[in-house]
């Protein structure tokens, strides 16, 4: 019933070669990996109302590939979508990180906090038969990291879940701390999901050179400085008047709903998925790395003006 | 066989105590977070005598979707569904741009129907792939000793592979993290960016395709054919061979349901994988009309259950006596089913691969379809195999249909919103049936109600009690160890809840 010895040698050299290793080379490479991470920055990455897009992203990151981060420049401690354990066995190393690391590890934070129904919309674990929250551990997590990345529109902004009539009070990480007092420093990395450089960027920004500039939305100016519109390559239709009037006409996006006149966001240079495409040159810009983009960029293809 | 005894990380279990407690009585074990899946679940289970003998699966996360859209331009549902998951949102986008299309009385042309199918198909690829080795293989092979592959649930036999093994597949967990990402680039030739794909709409879809695409398409996917082909399907029964205990356990309500998906014609009535209802050993056809979502374990309103979605609500109440999950109950006709590619692959019982075929010890030759691996196929390693075997299907059929579009010609028709409409959404996300149903008024959206997998599979009991999929497979599962409930959280993700 079993495969044979010989399909799986056939197997083994297969593998080996896809990730361009010899077959007698890959003891070594791991014990490579087993040492690799371990003084590394610790990071705890927590989700609340989020939809797993945004680590879906970042794992779409090519330089340094998700291997690379997770093994060679952070040290992942805690996050739900990739780490072996489960249950008390997974908040027990995201409490001891918190623990040891106090003061020096990197809180990312994924999703929406919704602050209604006492944070019971977003129940994320279980430790000793007490549920926790979203808020309580963004409360708890919040006062001990270094600093806090709010990745995605989501934690940044509020996204989707506090969009109107906003049911369950879904707020954002710097809304939250300004209402308990949380002094630790927030930077915001927006997107519907964020482009992964855009994540990846940020954390090698502050392990480098320390927190980057922010513009007046806490996001970094290395990635949110320009606006779309200033440098899409559609400009020459805007300006000559040349307009796609519905999907699949060459032109200008603007009467389609384009909201790259009001969005800042490096997407016309860097582009999306190994720069294979980018939203513009597929369809519009929805905005999604504005504040309260889902209520003040609606309806999504109603031109801007 | 190998095996590994040293604890690294994992709870030791204390025989001592562990021995008692069974001997007093039923111990509960609460997983809350299970890792490793999409979103918030937690599962609780009461062990007696070694097996799991109650389940409850509690879904722990409300963003109130339903609640957000209404009031909307219908036109934005594609994009605000796409939300409800960052793993599968081209399910949501596919089914929420039937219901529109559905509704706004409209249908897309061949090259609009085609590049959806190369969209939704890539997803399903880069799904598998993710979902067998990033999400679900840590329960079998032991990732490097460092963060995040420690702690992990450690006990006598959890990890049997070798050695050797255990490190090929150390090697191939890297190499599919970039096969995964190659599967979301060929999606984003056609759909934008993934995840949250811009390019498809009610209409079709944003881009005449032209030959550049294709080829890019084409030649991404042609690799990850052959790593599909020659390392993940084959690797499935290599650890299937090294579990065969987990060829009789999770077996689950033995109900499946399926919506039918990759349309082979523009009016969404033939697909690859077909629509259909296997209920009580055997097969009907499906009416949509039976599907009704109840909620008295739910945390809704009371008023809300048992409703079809045209005529449904999402009203949330919170705490409730009855209730322990914010996911739904959906029944097909009264009764759980499950979705998801085992079911896909049971109703449109499609031939299995070669290693498949050498794994039940039948030569190549021989004729053998899903249904041929009987109630193997029904557990915990089956929905493993099944699920590679989907992937294998959908990797060579993508390249197929990729070469059938139709350079510069039209894929979009443009249609107006109408002032009042229903439209009907049936769809297949990789990890399962996806239906989106909306009520138009006065240009807006008036009522818009997701049936979504994890809501079938992983849905808390019914109205009349009968615990869900999830919770069922549940029964009968073996726990050695309360601290280590290893077999609980791998019956749980062989379902991709």
């Amino acid at each position: 019933m079993d495969l044979s010895r010989r399909d799986f040698v056939k197997l083994c050299g297969a593998s080996a070669a896809g990730v361009g290793l010899s077959q007698l080379a890959l003891p070594p490479i791991v014990q490579a990996l087993e040492k690799a991470a371990a003084g590394n920055p610790p990071v705890v990455w927590i989700m609340g109302q989020g939809c797993t897009g945004c680590s879906v992203s970042i794992l779409n990151t090519v330089h340094p590939t998700i291997a690379e981060v997770l093994l060679k420049i952070i040290s992942m401690k805690f996050h739900e979508t990739i780490m072996a354990a489960s249950g008390e066995l997974a908040l027990e190393a995201q409490d001891k990180a918190a623990e040891e690391f106090a003061g020096k590890f990197y809180l990312v934070v994924e999703g929406s906090i919704p602050t209604g129904a006492d944070g019971m919309y977003a129940q994320i674990g279980t430790m000793k038969g007490k549920t926790r929250t979203m808020l309580s551990e963004v409360l708890h997590l919040g006062t001990k990291a270094a600093a806090v990345l709010a990745v995605g529109t989501d934690a940044a902004y509020g996204g989707i879940p506090a969009a109107k009539p906003n049911p369950t009070g879904a707020k954002s990480v710097m809304a939250v701390f300004k209402e308990h007092g949380i002094k630790t420093p927030v930077i915001n990395v927006p997107g519907c999901p964020p482009n992964p450089d855009w994540m990846v960027g940020t954390i090698a920004h502050v392990l480098l050179y320390g927190v980057p500039q922010l513009d007046g939305e806490g996001r970094p100016l290395l990635f949110y400085g320009t606006l779309i519109h200033d440098n899409c390559p559609y400009r020459g239709y805007f300006e000559y008047g040349v307009f796609a009037k519905q999907f699949n006409d060459d032109g200008c996006r603007y009467k389609l709903g384009c909201k790259g006149p009001e969005t800042y966001a490096d997407c016309w240079k860097r582009k999306w998925n190994n720069g294979v495409n980018w939203c513009v040159q597929n369809a519009i810009c929805i905005g999604c790395v504005q504040p309260d983009f889902w209520d003040k960029y609606t309806p999504i293809y109603q031109s801007l003006g | 066989m190998a095996t590994c005894f040293a604890p690294s990380g994992g709870k030791t279990a204390v025989p001592a105590a562990a021995a008692p407690a069974a001997a007093a009585g039923p111990t509960k074990i609460v997983v809350d977070p299970v890792t490793r899946i999409e979103g918030h679940l937690k599962v609780e289970v009461t062990v007696a005598g070694g097996k799991v003998v109650d389940a409850r699966s509690t879904g722990g996360m409300f963003r109130g979707f339903e609640i957000i859209l209404k009031g909307r331009d219908p036109r934005d549902a594609s994009q605000v569904t796409q939300r409800i998951c960052g793993v599968c949102p081209t399910g949501h986008c596919q089914a929420s741009v039937l219901a529109l299309d559905n509704a706004f009385g409209v249908t897309p042309p061949t090259n609009g129907r085609i590049i959806r199918n190369l969209i939704l198909g890539a997803n399903y690829v880069q799904s598998h792939i993710l979902h067998f080795y990033h999400l679900a293989a840590l329960d079998y092979v032991k990732g490097p000793e460092t963060s995040p592959f420690i702690p992990r649930y450690d006990g006598p036999d959890f990890y049997r592979l070798s050695k050797e093994i255990n490190d090929v597949a150390v090697g191939q967990y890297l190499k599919a993290l970039d096969m995964r990402m190659k599967a979301q680039e060929a999606l984003a030739i056609f759909g934008g960016r993934m995840p949250h794909v811009q390019g498809v709409m009610v209409g079709g879809t944003s881009e005449k395709p032209n030959a550049d695409m294709i080829v890019d398409y084409v030649w991404r996917m042609k690799e990850i054919q052959q790593f599909v082909h020659e390392t993940y399907v084959p690797t499935v029964y290599l650890v299937a061979g090294a579990y065969k205990d987990l060829l009789s356990v999770g077996t689950g309500c033995k109900n499946f349901l399926s919506t039918g998906v990759f349309p082979l014609d523009n009016e969404d009535k033939t697909h690859l994988l077909k629509r259909g209802v296997f209920t009580d050993g055997k097969d009907y056809p499906l009416d949509p009309m039976l599907i009704k979502e109840q909620v008295k374990h739910s945390w809704y309103e009371d008023s809300c259950t048992d409703k079809h979605p045209f005529d449904g609500c999402t009203i949330p109440k919170y705490p409730k006596a009855t209730g322990y999950s914010f996911v739904k109950a959906p029944r097909y006709n009264g009764k759980p089913h499950e979705v998801g590619p085992l079911a896909r692959m049971w109703i449109t019982n499609l031939p299995v691969s070669d290693a498949c075929k050498k794994f039940l010890g039948k030569p190549t030759n021989a004729e053998v379809r899903v249904r041929d691996l009987g109630p193997a196929a029904l557990s915990v390693m089956g929905r493993h195999a099944v699920r590679a075997e989907e992937c294998a299907v959908v990797v060579d059929k993508c390249i197929e249909w990729a070469l059938q579009l139709k350079p510069g010609a039209e894929s979009f028709k443009a249609a107006p919103v109408p002032d009042s409409a229903k439209g009907m959404g049936l769809n297949e996300a990789a990890r399962g049936s996806v239906t989106h149903w909306i009520v138009v008024k006065n240009k807006k959206i008036d009522n818009y109600q997701v049936v979504s997998p994890t809501l079938w599979n992983a849905g808390p009991r019914d109205d009349k009690d009968v615990p869900g999929p999830l919770e069922q497979a549940l029964i009968g599962t073996p726990v050695s160890d309360p601290q280590n409930p290893i077999n609980v959280v791998r019956v749980i993700r062989a379902f991709d809840p």
